[in-house]
């Protein structure tokens, strides 16, 4: 399998992450050599075993249902762009 | 040849219970000022890591098991991928791939009493999830602002299976749903505040044919405007196919102003989510004995209740329906039952369904927050079934009760001397009374006229404070004038 130059810009346009032509290509590249090793590793018979959802057989640690956080909002907006009445301000985005 | 079927599936966003948040320690209470409970995890500060809250998982294994479904022995957590501003990390942690809940299916009931017909509506899944934030779009010099207090609040997103034929079907599931997950304690069901929100996939089609293609109608938040927003959806969709056109697959809002559906604005890659599996968050592992401790731990469900009061009291199945339409009501019909005595369920049953539900309902108020408690209810339909109080004084008394004039249905008869008259000789005096004063009226009866005669019986009753027996009055002033 090997990517045209238009999936790759609709693969960055859906991270929303800019690029020249120039990146495009480099990136078209680089993605399709990842796709050689998937090949590869795809080539493996891998029938009769169970797919993991993680590169470690443990479960999930649980926490108690407790509420822990306190309130540290004005140290959380000192770094924020724009704040009023304790919202964040960004551009708007009406769907 | 003019027929169409309807075909309806549901998702619903349960919002549920628990204090602290499904990947955070930040409280979910409600109606905080904004942001003050929104922790760095919720706002995705860079290096913070999820944590899942146990509590989210026990409510998912006591739905599971309240639905018959699978529970899951190891299910995943992905990211669903999307931007939006109340979305701060870019993505939703949901589940995909392998869901907490599996199958599983909702009794539904079809039109009221003797014309009732019961139906299962099978689910599909239902999956933990985060919430997102709010984004308040008004008056911030061309901004938004944004709120993420709900961020990372624990929500189940149960699914149906496209079963659901008309909207009547969807309102009664929507409904059903609604109590059970609030019977079972793990959503608090206030639909104003979107704990429980539905979308709604409608499809037509010619019966026998393939289903057709569906539009989402999102965010639905009262059982009004499920029905109104699935009935002009419908009408929409059978006119745009009738006139020839095509249903181009989309996700619509319902406007409740004017009652229409109209589709969003969507970008091409706008369902495009990448799922993946969340390399943050391991595979949630639940074992036997987590699930028999929440078996352990379950109420006895609405159905097995129903059947229970049919078969132990002898109710009616409409009767035992109404009585277990939420689990307050339930537990106020057995606490009052309790005082009343075994004997006395179908009056106990008629107080709370009739006078008391048309009181609250008058009065805007729930069960649990009745003036009139069960035991004092209970009391007071017993003092009927010994016959210290007629029927009709008993609202009197029941509206005593109501107005906090007494502690009990006895203080009450006794204070304001409501105590039926049952000796005959003080009745009897009193229609000689009422005779001597009502010679026309008697006069009229003798000459024919029945009419006269209920008016005497309303004379005699209002001699005597409606105290005495009705059928009683009736017996001793037909003998005396025959």
């Amino acid at each position: 399998m090997s990517l045209t130059q238009e999936q790759v810009r609709r693969i960055a346009h859906l991270a929303r992450i800019e690029i020249s032509d120039a990146e495009a290509d480099a990136t078209r590249d680089q993605l399709n050599g990842i796709f050689a090793l998937i090949e590869e590793m795809q080539a493996v018979d891998t029938r009769g075993v169970a797919p993991m959802a993680h590169a470690q057989e443990v479960a999930q640690r649980l926490r108690e249902d407790r509420v822990t956080e306190t309130d540290q909002r004005t140290d959380f907006q000192a770094i924020a762009p724009e704040t009023e009445a304790g919202l964040y301000l960004v551009p708007k985005v009406i769907e | 040849m003019n027929q169409w079927e309807i075909v309806i599936g549901i998702e619903t966003h349960v919002q549920l219970s628990t204090r602290s948040k499904i990947f955070s320690g930040a409280s979910t209470a409600f109606g905080a000022a904004p942001n003050v409970q929104a922790c760095a995890v919720d706002i995705a500060l860079p290096g913070v890591l999820p944590v899942l809250n146990k509590g989210a998982v026990d409510c998912a294994i006591r739905f599971g098991l309240a639905v018959g479904a699978r529970i899951a022995p190891k299910s995943v957590f992905a990211r669903k991928n999307y931007f939006y501003p109340d979305l701060p990390k870019g993505y939703q942690i949901s589940q995909y791939e392998l869901p907490v809940v599996l199958g599983g299916g909702i009794p539904i009931q079809i039109g009221q009493g003797e014309n009732a017909v019961e139906k299962i509506v099978e689910l599909t899944r239902a999956h933990l999830e985060e919430d997102a934030g709010k984004s308040l779009h008004e008056d911030f010099h061309g901004k938004s602002g944004i709120d993420l207090n709900r961020a990372g609040t624990p929500l189940l997103e149960i699914v149906t299976e496209p079963v659901m034929r008309s909207s009547a079907e969807a309102v009664a599931y929507a409904r059903a749903l609604h109590a059970l997950v609030r019977w079972i304690g793990i959503c608090d069901g206030n639909m104003q505040e979107g704990s429980f929100r539905c979308d709604a996939n409608v499809s037509v089609r010619r019966p026998g044919q393939p289903f057709g293609t569906r539009r989402e109608i999102k965010n639905l938040n009262s059982f009004r405007f499920l029905q109104q927003a699935i009935d002009y959806e419908v009408q929409w969709q059978i006119a745009t196919l009738e006139d020839g056109g095509t249903i181009q697959q989309a996700t619509v809002l319902f406007d409740p102003d004017s009652g229409e559906t109209r589709a969003m604005r969507s970008k091409e890659d706008a369902h495009d989510y990448r799922y993946f599996p969340d390399p943050d968050l391991l595979p949630l592992v639940i074992d036997d004995a987590w699930i028999a401790r929440a078996r352990a731990a379950m109420p006895e469900l609405p159905l097995a209740k129903r059947d229970r009061f049919v078969a132990e009291h002898g109710l009616s199945t409409y009767d035992a329906s109404q009585l277990t339409a939420s689990l307050e009501t339930a537990d106020y019909f057995e606490a009052a039952l309790a005082v009343a005595g075994p004997a006395l369920a179908k009056p106990c049953a008629n107080w709370v369904t009739v006078d008391l539900a048309a009181r609250l309902n008058r009065e805007g108020r729930e069960i649990g927050a009745s003036p009139v408690s069960a035991a004092q209810l209970g009391g007071l339909v017993a003092r009927i079934a010994d016959g210290t109080i007629s029927n009709s004084i008993a609202k009197k008394v029941f509206d005593a009760l109501w107005n906090g004039e007494g502690a009990s249905a006895d203080e009450i008869i006794e204070k304001q001397g409501l105590r039926q008259i049952t000796d005959t000789g003080a009745i009897e005096a009193l229609i000689d009374e009422v005779l001597a004063a009502n010679a026309a009226m008697v006069a009229e009866f003798k000459a024919g006229k029945e009419k006269a005669f209920n008016a005497l019986v309303g004379q005699a009753m209002k001699a005597t404070r409606g105290k005495a027996n009705p059928q009683q009055v009736n017996e001793l002033l037909r003998r005396k004038l025959g």
